[in-house]
């Protein structure tokens, strides 16, 4: 179990260095996606300004307010509250996240399927576990909003963070093949048959 | 007791935000349980980090979570109220719509084909607006947002009677592995048992949002709450589905009659932000609370 602190953008090199159970915290750029952004990028033939090669994207919709622009808040959004979003609805988008747009880790929560395992290890990138539901915690590792791009989309832009310490995240699944999530469903539907025969289930 | 619609409306806008931002102290006791008792390393880092998040929250005033959900209201009318029904509930569409605005709220609510966001948190039929009785002199109004998170982990079974309760059992202990760490974990797990399709549905979203602690009214409900948390916890899924004996902080069960030839179950989740709040409108005045 290593803790790796990652200053973004990375190399596939640092993305295949990440196992299953290592911590990370990124430093720097951060970019969140969402279901409507990435519809519109990979359905509808959307392009977006961002580069986005070796970054990490975080499934996220924040709650932003809106405020005349300055230094601090230099497009004119302020972060209020920034969490994360269940992961498995954009399954089908990691591969054109890393193909397409060169992303190299995906935050999230819930986990990701077979499909996006595949991609990791073919292309080199990682899926890291945020704690969903603890938004609270995770904005106060958000600087600013640096950049949005895609905003008549709005909550769903697709937005660009900086963030200071944001982590510690648990790397839950790696460009080897490994999955936490996939390791936990084997191990509880392996108890099914005695969780129901302990029920009374014949 | 004659209720002044713009109080309502001032009411249903605090209500949102209230809720969103503290949570009811049976939730909390529920991860003070889950805490001490959790032997999985992993999920009891996980079960810290949520416990840290609800203090920050309080701390910094802010959201529990980013999702700000489906706003539901429940309204419960004794005897001797006195307010127009269509100004009742346009008053607490009002207040939704301020909440939303003032705040401001991210609005998590679209138009289900065009996917439209109006930023008002409301749309056709939303927010759902419930409505009970009671026999006091008082009108109590109840807030709940509902994260998609768990609200997308919601299933519906049309079971035989000839599959008895067997059905209901398996239904559950599937619905749980299907659900893994997508729907949020440590849960509220509501069931719905009888009734009609869609009295089921409303069951089981009754008892998932039932303040822990609480328990089925029909002993035969309450039994099976006890026997079906005990599977869910041994089913290993885990806080956020990473593993561990934090499944569920209970699986709570709603029951209603149903028809000789049907043998319905719903199941729907509530996730860690178990998230509610609610006023009661007496003579005294208006009181906050859970
Ligand atoms: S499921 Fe609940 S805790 Fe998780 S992100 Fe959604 S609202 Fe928040």
């Amino acid at each position: 179990m290593t803790h790796h602190v990652l200053h973004m953008p990375v190399s596939e090199a640092q993305a295949r260095a990440l196992k299953v159970d290592d911590t990370v915290t990124i430093e720097g750029a951060l970019f969140g996606i969402r279901d409507a952004n990435q519809i519109a990028l990979f359905d509808k033939g959307r392009t977006t300004r961002f580069d986005m090669r070796g970054h990490a994207a975080i499934h996220t919709a924040p709650n932003v307010r809106k405020i005349p622009p300055s230094s601090e808040h230099p497009t004119g959004y302020a972060p209020i509250c920034v969490g994360t979003t269940t992961s498995a609805r954009m399954e089908r988008f990691t591969r054109p996240l890393m193909e397409k747009l060169g992303v190299r880790i995906l935050i999230g929560k819930g986990g990701l399927g077979a499909g996006s395992l595949a991609a990791f290890a073919e292309l080199g990138g990682a899926y890291l576990a945020i704690i969903g539901g603890t938004a609270a915690l995770e904005t106060t590792w958000i600087e600013a909003i640096e950049d949005v791009d895609l905003d008549d989309l709005n909550p769903e832009s697709l937005w660009k963070f900086r963030v200071r310490g944001f982590g510690p995240l648990l790397v839950a699944m790696d460009s080897h093949g490994g999955s936490l999530y996939d390791a936990v469903d084997r191990k509880a539907r392996g108890r099914r048959a005695n969780t129901l025969a302990r029920l009374g289930v014949k | 007791m004659k209720i002044d619609p713009a109080q309502v409306e001032e009411v249903a806008r605090e209500l949102y935000v209230r809720a969103l931002k503290i949570l009811p102290p049976d939730i909390k006791r529920g991860f003070a349980r889950l805490d001490a008792t959790e032997t999985d390393a992993t999920a009891k880092k996980v079960l810290g980090t949520m416990i840290t998040n609800i203090r920050v929250a309080e701390e910094t005033e802010n959201l529990l979570c980013q999702d700000t959900g489906i706003p539901i209201y429940n309204v419960t009318i004794g005897r001797g109220v006195e307010i127009a029904g269509t100004e009742l509930r346009d008053a607490i569409r009002r207040g939704c719509e301020r909440a939303t605005r003032e705040h401001p709220l991210r609005s998590s609510v679209v138009h289900p084909i065009t996917r439209r966001n109006e930023h008002t948190s409301c749309g056709a039929g939303v927010p759902p607006i419930h409505v009970d009785f009671c026999d006091e002199e008082r009108l109590v109004i109840e807030m709940i947002p509902k994260g998609s998170g768990s609200e997308n982990n919601s299933w519906l079974k049309m079971a035989v009677p000839a599959d008895g309760v067997n059905a209901i059992k398996t239904f559950v202990i599937d619905c749980v592995l299907e659900a893994g760490g997508k729907t949020c974990p440590p849960t509220i797990v509501g069931v719905g048992i009888g009734g009609t399709s869609d009295l089921c549905m409303a069951l089981a979203k009754r008892a998932a949002t039932r303040p822990l602690g609480t328990s089925c009214a029909d002993p035969e409900g309450a039994a099976l709450e006890a026997s079906l948390t005990e599977a869910v916890n041994g089913l290993g899924v885990g806080p956020q589905g990473l593993g561990g004996d934090s499944t569920a902080f209970a699986v709570h069960v709603e029951i209603a009659a149903t028809h000789i030839t049907m043998n319905p179950v719903a199941v729907n989740m509530q996730c860690h932000s178990a998230r509610r709040a609610s006023a009661s409108f007496t003579r005294a005045g208006v009181e906050y609370g859970f």
